[in-house]
């Protein structure tokens, strides 16, 4: 019998028989499209005359200054459609959809980027689409289920164990053992079982690629490190993929840390120590869980953050010492998210920004001539809510009074 | 092999045989303890004992909710261990355990079939741990002596109805239809070629579960399978009407 889909030791498909199936040709359907160049470039322009690829790498003059050290670009992940860099995954698994003649796609959403992503796929492509999403995350994150629900998808809100992304993937899972026949799952992140963390690093290894490119272009030579946030790890494997075979390049991951690493409440699993080996979600990895195996609750004040488990492709990363792990903490956070805007005008996602604190934290330290790459996910702006609340706007909740008393009024 | 020849006897005096199922520490130990007495007096054959899982991925709501009370309630899988080795010392059945792979990978694989084996667990279901992922565990079933029970499921080929097979033991859970746990099934022309599928791939006792939940289903199965499985419907028996009505409910299954 022959194991697939391992990574040093993690990864695997740890899936109930009904499902058994159905991944195999999942499996069948990826390995074709995988080494068919036809469908690379179709998914290629695809996203050039959909989601505005490839997406800039910027020059952060004014941030480079202000740190006086590293030359700081930022690839810009944020101007893709829908905001974010789950649209690569997305419009990928939806050109596979469609040859695999599948009518019906669901999804799990942790911060919603995700679903909402996979909601203008299906509306593009002409899909059902259900969305399966945490209850407190549906709460959280109101205006993305907003969105969804004005492109036509149905979401679900999940009230079962921590009402957040995990549940809505075990939630997305038990409909998809009911319907896999029209189905299909568009899993979101570079986890749970084989093919899903090679299909979805494939599709993100677009980012990398473009910034490569670009910033041989813009410096002249390769960067000397590379940030991303991990959540899954979808964004940080998009753009680690275009650097790993530079061993001059080096990689971090930047989890959340929550109040703080030593104080239970945050998302590292990698990082800090606080993660173990598990097998949970169709796939092994490193988890946060307790002695006896039950996941823990975890915290990030961005909730495409707050997750579980980790990409089994990093951890094995993390393992090999290829990618070095470290995590921000939410007021660490708040602080850099509020140095990008005033000094760049830009706005990164609260799950980018955790990316921009570690690099803040390096860029002084490093030489002139040296070139550092942030990859920023996703954009803030439309979390403007979550941003809000965060920095406890004054003027922001008086005007959310008033539309509440203007609303109840009617 | 010892749970396979016992539930050939068995079954060479009764029509079909029952496996009862339920969440330990769900709504407590002492109700689980009494419905398990309960249970063995009304003649079931033998009793799956589910561990609880944060993430029970196979399983529907109302189990999934046992699951997350339980754990609520401060279930540690070490009380789990301690009050299966009480109840298979106090009754004669067969007990096996099921659980999701993640239990058995924390505590030590080995160690918690050495511990299983100790207690006189007769087998174990792990719902998402197909044989590609469980070499470990198929070589220490063998070694321990408890059998790895195989699902097939309705989307199973007979190519990998027989794979399967060739690793199990015991018998084969048949899950009855697509889904999880607790929803209804047809007992209808396509389940009976299912089951004639299942029948033909491995000489393995058949039991089928998911959905079963009156005296009719079971009538309707014997002949078709071996076992008829009650899972989901006991618990909802408990938290409605309490842990005395499971006994009457069982009597009037067969």
């Amino acid at each position: 019998m022959n194991k697939q889909g391992y990574y040093g030791q993690w990864g695997g498909a740890f899936i109930p028989e009904v499902l058994y199936e159905t991944f195999r040709e999942l499996g069948r359907a990826f390995a074709e499209v995988r080494h068919d160049p036809d469908f690379w470039n179709e998914y290629v322009q695809l996203m050039a005359s959909y989601s505005c690829r490839p997406t800039p790498l910027t020059y952060a003059a004014n941030l480079s200054d202000h740190f006086g050290g590293a030359r700081i670009y930022i690839k810009r992940e944020d101007l893709n459609h829908t905001g974010a860099h789950k649209a690569n995954n997305v419009m990928g698994q939806g050109l596979l959809v469609r040859r695999m003649g599948k009518k019906r796609v669901i999804a799990e959403t942790g911060a919603g980027q995700h679903g909402v992503a996979t909601a203008t796929m299906a509306a593009k492509f002409g899909l059902e689409c259900t969305i399966y999403m945490g209850e407190d995350d549906v709460l959280r994150q109101r205006p993305n289920v907003f969105w969804m629900e004005k492109m036509g998808a149905t979401v679900i809100p999940v009230t079962s164990g921590s009402r957040t992304l995990k549940d809505a993937i075990n939630e997305a899972f038990r409909d998809w053992v009911t319907s896999m026949d029209d189905t299909h799952y568009v899993f979101g992140t570079v986890c749970g079982p084989h093919p899903f963390p090679e299909m979805v690093a494939w599709f993100q290894s677009i980012i990398g690629l473009e910034a490569r490119r670009q910033i041989l272009a813009a410096h002249g030579r390769l960067p000397a490190r590379v940030f991303a946030c991990v959540g899954g790890g979808s964004n940080a494997m998009g753009i680690f993929q275009g650097f790993l075979d530079d061993p001059g390049v080096e990689l971090i991951g930047v989890e959340a840390g929550g109040h703080g690493v030593d104080t239970g409440q945050h998302a590292a699993r990698l990082a800090g120590g606080d993660g173990s080996a598990g097998v949970a979600q169709g796939y092994k990895t490193m988890f946060l869980q307790n002695s006896d195996g039950q996941m823990r609750d975890t915290h990030s004040v961005a909730a495409g953050l707050d997750y579980v488990g980790v990409s089994p492709i990093l951890s094995d990363l993390w393992e090999k010492e290829r990618v070095r792990f470290t995590a921000a903490t939410d007021r660490e956070v708040m602080a850099a998210l509020e140095l990008t805007m005033r000094r760049e005008g830009i706005i990164p996602a609260l799950e980018s920004a955790h990316a921009f604190v570690q690099a803040f934290k390096e860029a002084p330290a490093m030489e002139r001539d040296e070139a550092l790459i942030i990859n920023m996910s996703g954009r803030g702006d439309k979390d403007i809510f979550t941003i809000a609340d965060a920095f406890d706007d004054p003027s922001w909740k008086q005007f959310i009074i008033n539309k509440g008393r203007a609303y109840a009024a009617d | 092999m010892q749970l396979t020849e016992y539930l050939r006897k068995q079954k060479a005096e009764k029509d079909i045989l029952l496996m009862t199922h339920l969440v330990l520490g769900y709504p407590s130990f002492e109700v689980n303890q009494e419905v398990i007495r309960q249970m063995v007096d009304n003649g079931v054959d033998l009793i799956e004992l589910q561990i609880p899982f944060s993430e029970p991925m196979a399983d529907g709501p109302v189990i999934l909710k046992a699951n997350q009370k339980s754990l609520a309630a401060g279930a540690k899988v070490g009380d789990c261990l301690d009050f299966a080795a009480g109840i298979t010392a106090a009754h004669r059945i067969p007990f096996l355990f099921m659980t999701y792979y993640n239990i058995l990978f924390k505590y030590g694989v080995e160690k918690f079939f050495r511990k299983a084996a100790e207690i006189r667990i007769k087998g174990f279901i792990v719902p998402d741990l197909p044989p590609e992922e469980g070499e470990e565990f198929l070589a220490l079933a063998e070694k321990y002596e408890i059998a790895p029970i195989m699902i097939f499921a309705p989307t199973s080929t007979e190519e990998r109805m027989r794979e399967l097979a060739k690793n199990g033991d015991g018998f084969i859970y048949c899950v009855a239809r697509r889904g999880v746990t607790g929803g209804k099934t047809e007992l209808d022309r396509d389940f009976r070629d299912y089951m004639g599928r299942c029948r033909s791939a491995t000489d393995l006792p058949l039991a089928v579960g998911f959905g079963i939940s009156n005296r009719e289903d079971v009538d309707s199965l014997a002949g078709q399978a071996d076992i008829a499985v009650i899972g989901t419907r006991t618990i909802r028996l408990i938290d409605e009407q309490g842990p005395a009505a499971v006994g009457p409910f069982i009597a009037g299954l067969r």
